[in-house]
């Protein structure tokens, strides 16, 4: 019996570490990150409050009920020769311990009402972000003017994370800065500003969560769902997809950068520039052999993950490219299916730009072994949207 | 302890049937998996399940009316019988409840945030992925998915062969209750004709369910996949149809036992389980033609 | 009441006999002992078969990067772990303590409805074979989660009809068995066996029994649009076409949720009749203990959307179910003060039961704590899909639902064997278990707190230490129940003679204590004696 009030001291030195650890970052290293973030938004916040209120209530219970049962078991055992009492009911105290439950309860409803309808009042805010979950990547679009509006782009896990992922990568994960939690391109935000997060999905389900802005949100596809944030200080925040969406689930990270509001604008501009650019490049020919290793790049980020690194897909799932029949078929069709899907193929047109959409189907057609010999240049592109 | 006193609980023993069912079973099952994967043989399968499955029934019902009519069950195994089947129409009701549980929710709550006129949650659906819809029931979604070339379709009207499968399935209901105050009478003729009255209703209402589903496939642009309106209307007209099917083969069954001069006016489970299983498919098409037809 | 037993070539009564031999004994049995170890046996050897797929799962995690198994693997692994648990090694083993004891319990001779229970038993083994094989099959088994969840699911290859089909077998034999149940108790009660003298397991399993017939049809009915919306281009879960993935998600926790009582109700009835027998008391508050399962029954009816927090329903939704799914805390509550209160100026001894019940009320006590906090809607933003819902789950449901499961296991096996069993064994057993399984799931709250998503194969370094203690405590446990599995064999071999008490004072507590250990093959040829009933505490 002794072994079983150890074990019970054992739980609530545990616990008491819990309620005492640091709150600190989500993100923070090793066995101090043991709570919940306390958060850098007003939802987090409130959240995080709600959560060490009901976690010390049921601390409260916990003491109570484990309390008498440790008293029970020392006291009112055989080997010491007690004699049974034989009550069984005793109306008074039933009553008793079903109201005052049923009061707590009440207790912990209202503070709890109050924080979801804050969280759920999205109302008046400066900016709007649509965020598209993809199999294994998120899509930015920001949608309000003067805050960046037309910036749209992907951002998928950061290639060093990717490359020590791969099973029998024997990269220890250790020496990669902010293994899977980093991304290529980053969402960045102003801080100080209401921003909407609107929320879909272009294949199957996704959630979009960052623990430090204190909730997750499905991304379904067909629907759009929302919610806001609001982040008190510039940095960076990083969180994961948290609803299974299929093998790479576990490899599509959220970075989220939050600058002051003069770097937020100088960030705006240089995109805007950088999206100029990306429009000059399209109109220039390319050789074969460009578009084969860029393509090569652009298949490994965008189709590998279904099809296979090597074009071997997954039989009856993930067609092959490698000898298919798209591949070695006639060019326009096979651009139309890259750039508009088809059943679980996703549409790429909106995904790729015109010279990535070039490159990745040359470089399909002449890869793998399956080597047709055709190419299309990136200004032909745009006659197949 | 006699072996057949009446005051005894029957415990049979030796049940080789079920074995039976589950090995038929699961190679109709597994043979229908094969089928819609795309295999050949699958079919095959499909077929020598069901064989083994009807085989089963025929023998483990037979074996039942056997025990039946040579006594071996006193009131307790009747009522255990009798509870038996109640809470097996309770599970049927819980399966139609899930498909209407689908037509509300689609109806009511998704077609709404769809067409964005709802909470504030989905107001931007509308405005961002569904530009031009509106929810007006029926429909078959945003994406005008099946029906006619373009995309539209007819919805199924109620007043037409609808109205007069209410009017036949009700009928029915009455002519089963005539056969029961035969039975309970004695009077087996009308208990004869109560049973074929009833069967004849019931192969009927399949019958023109039947041209009904025709007619939607060949001329109306519905189809099982003209989007929500034609998911819901065929699942759920398609498995109370099922449902009709099975009933009507259950009061023949009665209706043959019947003629051989099965059942008394104090023993005649089969017959109340029909009738009550009958009046169950009667009451979920009471509310298909309101849900689905009419409203 | 007496009892006739029918042979088909033997126009005489065969029980004297007892069963006939060989393998088809078991295949044609009728006997409710027959097949509530059918049941029992199925239940265990399912253990070990999801417990495997847990230790790949946490081989995996046990250090960050992939060393073991492809993601994609992974994701099958979960599945079939969670499908496995759930369908083949709780449910079954319940099914069997309600074949093995029911009938002992309320002085019947079988169950009502003989030859449907040898059918309900029987689908089993052919749905776990067809599950099994998906393994195999081209783009490998369901991966999308026990949810089964559109559109994922939708990406299954082959195994997608067959994981539908499974589920539909599944679901007919629950139904069968659960009607079974409910017609035997309201049935075949003896005579004076009122619906208040039942002990608190038969109780807790008519409601049990209530919610299956209730809740497996809706699952066939939603799995079924899975198979159409696949197959025969339905609309049920794809917006272009008017429909609605998260439809499938309401249709799938109004099973979901009642089931995961279903998963429990039965513990309480263990637990229940485990800690008045080694407290040498009776129960206390029999009929709060009754109306509370009731409550908590009929709730599990209504909070089902309580799983579905983070799908963007409408503010009323979101706190309509929160306030629904606070309320279960009281009549559970109420459970554990009664559980108390029966402890409270008892004669306690600790035998391996007795242990698994006490650690039980400690535990499970605990993922209810959990489960209040994550009632709270606003605050389940943060804890949902996380490993904090893996420690949560995992605690009502192994130191839960399997630890009342051992706990019926060493109370009842000296009735079922004539044995008793090596209590240094089930000692060990029970110390081993019980430190193995809080060193695997606790840690795990505090992983999912600090943001670790759940269903992932892979984390981020700063979860590697909580995961290898995780993992050391998983495999120490897997590997436990080895002594369990020979704590078992040796008690079917031999031993120690059991008395019809087998524990003391235990007559007052039920029926099956009047029985010789082993009973007879048919339990109650004879209906108890009136005394033995008004009797009973």
């Amino acid at each position: 019996m002794k072994k079983t009030l150890q074990l019970l001291a054992g739980f609530w030195l545990v616990l008491w570490g819990v309620a005492n650890a640091e709150t600190g970052s989500g993100t923070g290293v090793g066995w101090g990150a043991l709570n919940l973030p306390a958060g850098v938004t007003p939802d987090s916040h409130d959240i995080h409050d709600l959560h060490m209120t009901i976690l010390w209530i049921c601390v409260g219970i916990g003491i109570l009920v484990y309390g008498i049962l440790v008293y029970s078991l020392i006291h009112h055992r055989k080997s010491k020769g007690v004699v049974p009492a034989t009550f069984h009911e005793n109306t008074k105290l039933e009553i008793v311990w079903t109201i005052i439950p049923f009061l707590i309860l009440i207790a912990m409803a209202i503070p709890a009402t109050k924080v979801m309808i804050k969280v759920y009042d999205t109302s008046a805010s400066d900016m709007t972000i649509k965020v598209t979950g993809y199999q294994w990547k998120w899509r930015y679009e920001y949608l309000t003017e003067g805050e960046g509006k037309g910036i749209d782009f992907f951002s998928s896990l950061d290639a060093k994370s990717n490359e020590a992922r791969q099973l029998g990568s024997k990269i220890d994960p250790a020496t990669v800065e902010h293994y899977l939690l980093n991304v290529d391109k980053p969402l960045v935000i102003p801080a100080n500003k209401k921003i909407r997060i609107l929320l879909t999905a272009a294949d199957v389900l996704h959630a979009w969560w960052v623990p430090e802005f204190g909730w997750k949100k499905d991304a379904i596809p067909g629907f759009i769902t929302d919610g806001w944030i609001k982040v008190e200080t510039p940095g960076v925040y990083r969180g994961q997809c948290a609803e299974l969406c299929g093998r790479d689930h576990g490899f599509m990270p959220i970075v989220v950068i939050v600058k002051t509001e003069d770097e937020y604008k100088q960030w705006v501009a240089a995109e805007k520039a950088k999206q100029d650019a990306g429009k000059a490049d399209a109109s220039k020919p390319l050789s074969l052999d460009e578009l084969v290793a860029k393509g090569k790049e652009v298949y490994a980020s965008n189709c590998a993950a279904c099809h296979g690194l090597e074009g071997e897909g997954v039989p009856s799932v993930f067609p092959a490219i490698k000898g298919s029949k798209v591949a070695l078929g006639p060019l326009a069709d096979h651009v139309k299916l890259v750039l508009h899907g088809k059943a679980a193929m996703p549409a790429f047109k909106e995904h790729l730009s015109d010279v990535e959409a070039a490159a990745v189907v040359t470089y399909q057609r002449n890869g793998f072994g399956n080597n047709k010999g055709d190419s299309i240049q990136p200004a032909d592109i745009q006659a197949y949207k | 302890m006699a072996s057949t006193t009446k005051d005894a609980y029957y415990i049979p023993h030796k049940a080789q049937w079920p074995i039976f069912g589950s090995i038929g079973l699961s190679t109709l099952l597994a043979g229908f998996a094969n089928y819609l994967n795309g295999h050949g043989f699958g079919s095959t399968m499909m077929i020598v399940g069901l064989g083994i499955l009807v085989t089963m029934l025929f023998g483990w019902f037979g074996t039942v009316i056997n025990e039946s009519e040579n006594g071996i069950f006193n009131h307790q195994v009747d009522i255990s019988f009798r509870w038996g089947m109640m809470w097996f129409i309770f599970s049927e009701v819980m399966f139609f409840a899930a498909f209407f549980g689908a037509l509300y929710y689609t109806r009511v709550l998704s077609e709404s945030w769809l067409a964005g006129d709802s909470s504030f949650s989905y107001g931007s659906t509308k405005e961002l992925l569904w530009q031009g819809f509106t929810a007006v029931w029926p429909n078959n979604g945003p994406g005008h998915v099946g029906g006619l070339e373009d995309g539209t379709f007819h919805p199924m009207g109620a007043w037409g062969l609808p109205a007069l499968n209410t009017l036949i399935l009700l009928s029915s209901g009455a002519t089963v209750t005539w056969a029961h105050w035969g039975l309970l009478a004695e009077n087996r003729a009308q208990l004869i004709k109560g049973l074929i009255a009833t069967v004849i209703l019931g192969f009927s209402f399949v019958l023109l369910q039947a041209t009904e589903y025709h007619e939607a496939y060949s001329e109306m642009g519905l189809t099982l996949g003209t989007g929500i309106y034609g998911s819901t209307f065929f699942m759920l007209t398609g498995f109370h149809g099922l449902h009709v099917t099975i009933g009507a083969i259950f009061l023949t069954v009665v209706l043959f036992r019947s003629i051989r001069g099965h059942f008394t006016a104090k023993h005649h489970f089969a017959f109340e389980a029909a009738a009550w299983y009958w009046h169950f498919v009667d009451v979920v098409w009471l509310g298909l033609f309101i849900f689905v037809y009419w409203l | 009441m007496s009892v006739t037993t029918h042979d088909d070539t033997h126009a005489h009564d065969h029980h004297d006999h007892g069963p006939a031999k060989g393998f088809m004994r078991w295949v044609t049995t009728t006997n409710h002992k027959d097949i509530g170890t059918l049941y029992l046996i199925t239940g265990l050897i399912m253990f070990f078969v999801g417990g495997a797929m847990a230790l790949v799962i946490r081989a995996e995690l046990f250090e960050p990067g992939l060393q073991y198994v492809d993601p994609h693997f992974f994701n099958q692994m979960t599945t079939l772990h969670a499908l496995i648990m759930v369908f083949g090694a709780v449910m079954p083993a319940f099914a069997g303590l309600a074949n093995w004891m029911i009938p002992m319990m309320i002085g019947a001779p079988d169950m009502a409805l003989p030859r449907m229970n040898n059918w309900s038993f029987w689908l089993l083994p052919f749905s776990f074979v067809m599950l099994a094989s998906t393994l195999f099959m081209d783009g490998g088994a369901a991966a999308a989660g026990w949810t089964l969840y559109p559109p994922l699911v939708l990406q299954t290859g082959h195994a997608l009809p067959f994981t539908v089909f499974t589920v539909h077998l599944l679901g007919m034999s629950s139904i069968m068995a659960a009607i079974n149940i409910i017609v035997t108790v309201f049935n075949m009660r003896a005579p004076g066996m009122t619906m208040m003298k039942l002990p608190l397991f038969v109780w807790t399993w008519v409601i049990t029994a209530f919610l299956l017939i209730a809740v497996m049809p809706v699952f066939a009915g939603a799995v079924t649009m899975l198979l159409t919306d696949k197959f025969f281009g339905t609309s049920f879960f794809n917006a272009a076409g008017g429909g609605d993935p998260v439809l499938y998600q309401h249709l799938f926790w109004f099973f979901g949720h009642p089931e995961v009582y279903i998963l429990i109700l039965p513990s309480f009835g263990i637990i229940s009749s485990i800690i008045p027998t080694f407290s040498r008391k009776p129960l206390f508050g029999y009929s709060s203990m009754v109306y509370a399962t009731a409550s908590i029954g009929l709730l599990s009816f209504i909070v089902w959307a309580h799983h579905q927090y983070t799908v963007g329903m409408p503010l009323a939704g979101e706190l309509y179910f929160t306030y629904a799914t606070m309320l279960i805390a009281v009549p559970t509550g109420v459970k554990v003060f009664n559980w108390l209160a029966t402890m409270w100026k008892g004669a306690m001894t600790f035998e391996t039961p007795m242990l698994y019940a006490i650690a039980f009320v400690v535990l499970f006590t605990m993922g209810g704590f959990t489960g209040l906090m994550m009632s709270i809607s606003p605050a389940d933003l943060q804890y949902h899909d996380t490993y904090f819902i893996v420690a949560h789950f995992h605690y009502v449901l192994v130191p839960g639902a399997v630890f009342a499961l051992f706990a019926a296991t060493y109370y009842w096996l000296p009735k079922w064997t004539g044995h008793m069993y090596d209590e240094r064994l089930g000692k060990l057993h029970f110390w081993l278990t019980t430190i193995s399984v809080n060193i695997c799931f606790f840690p795990q709250h505090f992983v999912g707190l600090a943001g670790m998503p759940r269903r992932i194969p892979d984390y981020a370094v700063q979860f590697a230490e909580f995961n290898a203690m995780s993992s050391v405590g998983a495999f120490v446990f897997g590997f436990s129940q080895l002594i369990f599995a020979y704590v078992i064999y040796k008690a079917i071999q031999g031993g120690e003679k059991a008395s019809s008490e087998v524990w003391e004072g235990a007559e007052a507590h039920g029926l099956e204590w009047h029985l010789p250990s082993p009973p007879p093959y048919h339990s109650w040829t004879e209906a108890p004696a009136q005394a033995l009933i008004s009797d009973l505490h």
